[in-house]
Formats: structure tokens, sequence, C-alpha cells
């Protein structure tokens, strides 16, 4: 049993696997970029209710958020072929975890703002700020505030997603573990035991942070 | 879209049904098993403390499809040989038992702690407190959290789909690849989440404002 798992652990397995991180850490960090400013974008559409457009964004948003994951990789990735367009796995798959968790972050943004006490809005618009201007500078900053713990979980939940882009065969961790496994049976459980292992110490730092910054806020 | 529905109707209902059947067991097994963890988080023990917190973590930390993969690949090689339906059921319990946990912990924790210390001086013990007095009063502000982690249930059963556990996604999958037509089947299958998701969460949300 053990030496399955000295076998396992080989240099070109190990270099393999952690490019596997590399790809889920990428995939993770461009699409929590973006789903952080058009997340935060259609969270403040829907919160500041302009005619028509809110309550689109609004319907969008639900839809988006009520359909597994799943279902938006394979939109992108075998569905959109369909339509002419036909992305690569990566794009494919980062174009995916950023619509479904922008819409993730919409909800947390638009309830974020309206956690702020309505006084500091009647404020800055006494003080002479525009609406928007009282927004940007005066609500925003404090609604950004309560939202950082609420914002890493939702983060911790993509990086695990990410796991999910297997099935459109994104080559991260999960992916490159089966194909190392697939060659020789005696390495599957060291190959599970890696991959639990590396999800957890990112996914765990993540959560620290989380805990860490809740604790400061409070 | 339409005439995927008249086509496939039977095997997309089919699909719906496993979808829900995984997702109402993995809730019932997965509150138990939060609700026991939430209480061993709150005893006064520190072993048992530490058990719930480090069982909590593992199963939070690790994606949902790493443990489903590990009950469809490796039990059966040594423990025992299971289905993919019931390896993604298992994976979907402990794994939403974790989040469960937090939030049960979490309506135990807004009860007001003088209901314990009333409990107590009338000679009630721990546990007893626990089960007649806090955990009632503790489900009422958990279930609108807990109706959306049905949400979250039924949407991440679509994980069976890796394992052959000929839930809707799989049956999605197999309609798009016989038909050709990827849009429209995925789209069918969509509408048929979103019948069981949309409502739920709406209703959620509207406990939410209620109770607040």
């Amino acid at each position: 049993m053990l030496q399955n798992f000295i076998d396992a652990y080989s240099p070109d397995n190990l270099r393999y696997l952690f490019g596997g991180l590399g790809i889920t850490i990428l995939v993770s960090i461009v699409s929590i970029i973006g789903s952080f400013i058009i997340g935060s974008i259609l969270g403040v559409i829907r919160y500041v209710k302009i005619k028509y457009l809110s309550a689109i964004v609004g319907l969008i948003i639900d839809i988006i958020r009520n359909l597994p994951l799943i279902l938006i990789l394979f939109f992108t990735y075998f569905g959109l072929p369909n339509l002419g367009v036909k992305p690569e796995i990566i794009p494919a798959a980062i174009l995916a975890m950023t619509i479904f968790e922008s819409t993730m972050l919409a909800e947390i943004v638009r309830s974020g703002i309206q956690a702020v006490d309505p006084g500091q809005m009647e404020g800055a618009r006494a003080n002479g700020l525009t609406y928007w201007q009282g927004l940007w500078y005066i609500v925003l900053p404090q609604a950004m505030v309560k939202m950082i713990p609420a914002i890493v979980s939702q983060f911790i939940s993509l990086v695990k997603d990410t796991s999910l882009a297997t099935i459109i065969l994104l080559p991260e961790m999960l992916y490159r573990s089966q194909i190392i496994y697939g060659q020789n049976t005696n390495y599957i459980i060291p190959m599970f035991v890696a991959i639990a292992l590396m999800y957890f110490i990112v996914c765990y730092c993540l959560s620290v942070l989380a805990r860490y910054l809740e604790k400061r806020q409070a | 879209m339409i005439h995927i529905f008249s086509d496939y109707g039977g095997t997309l209902l089919y699909g719906l049904g496993q979808t829900l059947l995984c997702s109402i067991l993995a809730l019932i097994f997965s509150l138990i098993l939060g609700t026991f963890f939430a209480l061993l988080e709150e005893s006064p023990s520190k072993v048992a403390r530490g058990i719930a917190r480090v069982y909590i973590e593992i199963f939070r930390n690790i994606p949902l499809l790493v443990i489903t993969m590990f009950f469809y690949v490796v039990f059966p090689l040594y423990v025992i040989k299971m289905n993919g339906f019931t390896a993604g059921t298992i994976g979907l319990t402990l794994y939403t038992s974790a989040f469960i946990a937090e939030t049960v912990r979490a309506g135990i924790q807004s009860v007001d702690p003088g209901q314990m210390e009333g409990a107590r001086s009338n000679g009630l013990s721990f546990w007893q407190a626990m089960r007649y007095i806090i955990l009632p009063q503790a489900f009422r502000y958990v279930i609108p959290p807990l109706g959306n982690q049905f949400v979250n249930l039924v949407k991440n059963s679509s994980t069976l789909a890796f394992v052959g556990g000929f839930d809707l996604m799989y049956q999605g999958n197999v309609i798009a690849s016989s038909s050709l037509e990827t849009i429209a089947a995925y789209s069918a299958v969509g509408v048929l989440y979103l019948v069981i998701t949309m409502p739920i969460s709406y209703y959620m949300r509207y406990l939410e404002k209620r109770l607040a």
C-alpha cells in the first residue's frame, strides 16, 4: 500500500497534477475577477430600480442562479458551436463560471447595499451629492466592507466548482488525476488523497481568510 | 424545444424523478447528519466539538464531485459495489450535511441564551433542554436557509450525470447527443430544473422577508 503511494507520487505525476492545480487556479482567478466586476454592476442595477432594466436583469439573474452550473458549462461548450461560435475548452469554462458566479455575486452585492442604513444616502443627498455620487462615494464603500466575508465564501465555492469543468474535459486536477489512475488502478487511492488535499488546502486557506475578515469587521 | 418535450417526454420525466428522489433523500439524511454535527459543535465536550469541526471543514472544503467520485470509484474496489445513484446520493448527503450543520448551528446561536439557562435551572439536562427548548425555536430561523440548501441540492444533484445516475442532466446529455439539437435539449432540461428551483427560491425569499 505504501509502495503504491510512493510510485503514484513520482515526479512526473506530481508535475502533471500541479499543472492541473495551475489550471484550476488560472480559471478561478480569471472567473473571480470577471464575476466580481459583472456581479457588482448587476447587483447595483438590481438595487437602483431602473424602469424595465432592473426587472429584466433581476429575472435573468434568478434564472441563471437557479440552474446547475454543469448545464451552463454544457451551454457554453456544446451549445455555442450550434450558434456558430466555437470556444476552446478553457475560455468556455471561464465563460460559464463567470456567468454563473456573477449572478451569485449580484445577489450578495444587492443585499449588501440594502444592509447599509438608508440615512447614509439621505445624508449624502442632503449634502448636495447626486444619487449616483452618493451611491459611489458613500453607500458602496460601506456595503463592500459588509459583503467581503460572503464574497470570499462565494469564491471558495467557485474554486470547488471548477472541478465540474472536468465534464467538458478541462485539464484541471480532477481530470488529470483520472488520467493517472486510469493507467494504473493501484494509484486510485493516492490520487484521491492528493487532489482532496490540494483542494482542501486552497479552500481552507480561503475560509480562514473569510473568517478573519468577518471577525475584524464585527 | 417543444418537440424535445414531445419526443423525449418520458426520458425527461424519468430523469426529473431521479433528480427529485436523490435530492429529497439527500435532504433528509443531511438534515439528520447536519443537526447531529451542529449539536456536537454546541455541546460542552471539547472532543465532540473537535470532531464536529473536523467533519464540517473536510466536507465544506472538498468539491462535491471529488466526494462523489470517491464513492463511485474507490468504494467498489475495496468495500462494497454501488451504482451511480447511490454513490451520488451519499456524496450529496455528506457534502450538504456540512453546510446544514453550519446553518443549524447559526440557528441555535440565534436563540436567546436565557432560554438554555431557564431550562437548566428548571432541572432539564443539557440535551433535554436542546431537544425540547432550543431546537424547536432554532428551526424557525433555519427554514429559509434550509430551503435554499434544497435548491442547491437540486442543482448539485446534476453531479449524478458524472457517475451514470440517470438524473435529469444525464438524460439531457443522452437527448442532446441522440437528437443533435444541443441547445434545444439543454434548454428543455433547464426549464425542468427551473420548475423545481425557482418557486422554492421565491418562496424562501418571501419567508425571509416575513421573518425579518
